[in-house]
């Protein structure tokens, strides 16, 4: 791959085209729930966070949790609990969702990064799947019935939440937030280091880097955001159920970042959209989603690893707009 | 050709204070399972001196290597560096005492770019390296310092290139001028020259010259013309045990190395 060398001038110009179709996104966001369904886009934006989130952690500092859905339906448990049994306002009920899903970051996360590759992701999967029985069989989550009923409340004390418009601008300014986040840490003197534990661990080490520290670290963030959604979800849906906690919602979160482009920014957030977006289609025509989604997964592999933005990025239509990652 | 800019005294090398030891190993052991890897290794690396580690395949070289910078916790025996005892510490913790080595596949980060790859040395001393909050330009502060280290060993037109894309050769410089940006006390190169071609070889040979001015290196190396060339004290392995010691002329005459590892007769 030869790298383009961008003059100061190449550089703005590009620069330029970049908000440019950062700007065109974010009024399509704005317009479309007057065109679209609103809970649909909102399920969307949802799993596009938490793709987001889980993409942090694999797509920039190199670490495959099988175990996501633990902090995703978690959160979402949370909220739903904190909001309907407690009456929390929706934005103390997300904010208990996010600091319950830290820690349980937390503590999965201690015991996971003492080990690496398939290690790592069995061990998120079976402290996962410890949570799942857990909600399976604890009182407060109803069961199989899970948590139904909970109530979206007033945001701040005056925004009706209930109104599906009110709902949506409130679920887009946290995604966007959220969104914002995970940029900040890829792009910061943190996410440097990151980057390099992705790149080559022991040369990290050797470098005096203490490695299990900013991995724990961004573990917990990365729980902490999948927890954000996962709260954000259950006050969309007025619901949290044990699917949202069951080892194949891990399964789809890692579909989504992979279809849409490990490493990128864009990239979870397009993959959640197909997925969602085909789902829905085929949740009404009685076709099994699984097969479509397994033959995804095979062709995205087999095909284009990097994912729909990734092989954007690495097209030469994106090399002009100056585009391409560096990562 | 300056190597570092670093408190380098003409003459240090002359000086007393050169002569001391800075690593030690004593009675150094290491079992996998059954099989001792390594017995009985005691290694004194002084201060301003290339002291080298030679032997053939599978002597232990790279595990004596893990043993001292903690990548491998040693069955028993002790290490101590700059009169701290390490035996037990963690390999990160070693790094930051001034203890740095680098690998026998070239460690850079190969997609980001050699700039970013010196920076990232740089960012722990620099106190930049937790901050997930800040934006990436904070690190520019970095760049001067990166620029001069670069500069130094000849990279300065390639600080935008990835990695990755640098020839064999140039990835091992930027390797050691990653490692200079720690101003490390001690260097462990494990085979620094491994598969490069005739002027790479001498350009490496000329940075580690310069660089052990005014520091302890350590170094595996295969290429005896090199260690002829470079090194002030050898220590050759075989077996995981010490066979001989001392300078090229001494190791290079003695009956059993010639055996064991030049073969019989090695001009």
């Amino acid at each position: 791959m030869t790298e383009i060398t961008m003059t100061p001038e190449t550089r703005q110009s590009a620069h330029r085209i970049q908000l440019a179709l950062l700007s065109v996104l974010i009024i399509g966001l704005v317009i479309a729930p007057f065109v679209l369904y609103p809970v649909f886009l909102m399920k969307v934006l949802c799993f596009a966070l938490f793709a987001s989130a889980f993409n942090l952690l694999l797509g920039f500092t190199g670490l495959l949790s099988f175990g996501h859905a633990a902090f995703f339906g978690g959160a979402a448990y949370f909220t739903a609990h904190a909001v309907k049994e407690w009456g929390f306002p929706p934005e103390a009920g997300i904010l208990l969702g996010v600091v319950g899903a830290a820690f349980m970051g937390l503590i999965i996360g201690f015991f996971a990064i003492r080990r690496q590759g398939i290690y790592f992701a069995m061990i998120t999967l079976a402290l996962s799947q410890m949570f799942f029985f857990f909600c399976l069989q604890s009182e407060f989550t109803k069961g199989e019935d899970g948590l139904q009923g909970v109530p979206r409340g007033h945001l701040l004390g005056f925004i009706d939440l209930s109104q599906p418009l009110n709902m949506y601008f409130f679920v887009l300014a946290v995604f966007a937030i959220g969104v914002f986040m995970v940029w900040r840490i890829v792009h910061s003197p943190f996410g440097m280091i990151l980057r390099s534990i992705r790149e080559n661990e022991n040369r990290a080490i050797s470098l005096g880097y203490s490695v299990n520290l900013y991995k724990l670290a961004a573990f917990v963030m990365s729980a902490a955001l999948a927890g954000l959604a996962g709260g954000l979800k259950a006050l969309v849906f007025q619901f949290a159920t044990l699917t949202d906690v069951a080892w194949q919602m891990s399964g789809e979160v890692i579909l989504m970042t992979l279809l849409g482009g490990i490493g990128t920014i864009f990239g979870p957030i397009f993959g959640a959209a197909f997925v969602v977006t085909v789902q829905n289609y085929l949740s009404t025509t009685g076709f099994p989603v699984t097969v479509l989604t397994g033959l995804i997964f095979i062709v995205c592999v087999l095909v284009f690893r990097r994912g729909i933005v990734g092989e954007f990025n690495a097209s030469r239509l994106a090399a002009k707009l100056g585009l391409r990652s560096r990562n | 050709m300056t190597a570092t800019g670093v408190n380098e005294k003409p003459g240090n090398h002359q000086n007393p204070a050169a002569s001391r030891v800075v690593l030690t190993a004593r009675d150094l052991r290491r079992d996998f399972g059954g099989f001792t890897a390594v017995n009985n290794v005691n290694l004194d690396v002084y201060h301003a001196k290339v002291h080298a580690l030679i032997g053939p395949n599978g002597a232990g070289k790279t595990t004596v290597f893990n043993l001292l910078t903690k990548f491998l916790q040693p069955t028993s025996g002790k290490i101590t560096l700059l009169d701290h005892d390490i035996t037990n510490m963690a390999p990160a913790r070693v790094a930051r005492m001034g203890l740095v080595r680098s690998f026998q596949i070239s460690a850079v980060f190969p997609h980001l770019t050699v700039l970013e790859n010196i920076r990232i040395a740089l960012q722990r001393p620099g106190n930049l390296a937790v901050q997930f909050w800040l934006p990436l330009g904070r690190l520019d502060v970095l760049n001067d310092r990166a620029m001069e280290l670069l500069t130094s060993v000849g990279l300065e037109n390639e600080y935008d290139s990835q990695a990755a894309d640098l020839s064999y050769g140039r990835k091992r410089v930027l390797e050691i001028a990653t490692t200079l940006a720690l101003d490390p006390k001690v260097l462990l190169l494990d085979e620094p020259m491994a598969g490069m071609g005739g002027e790479d070889v001498g350009m490496v040979a000329e940075l580690i010259r310069e660089v052990a001015k005014t520091r302890a290196v350590l170094m595996v190396e295969h290429n005896l013309k090199v260690v002829a060339d470079l090194c002030d004290h050898i220590t050759v392995l075989q077996r995981g045990e010490i066979l001989a010691e001392g300078d090229y002329a001494t190791v290079s005459n003695d009956e059993r190395v010639k055996v064991a590892y030049m073969g019989t007769d090695h001009d």
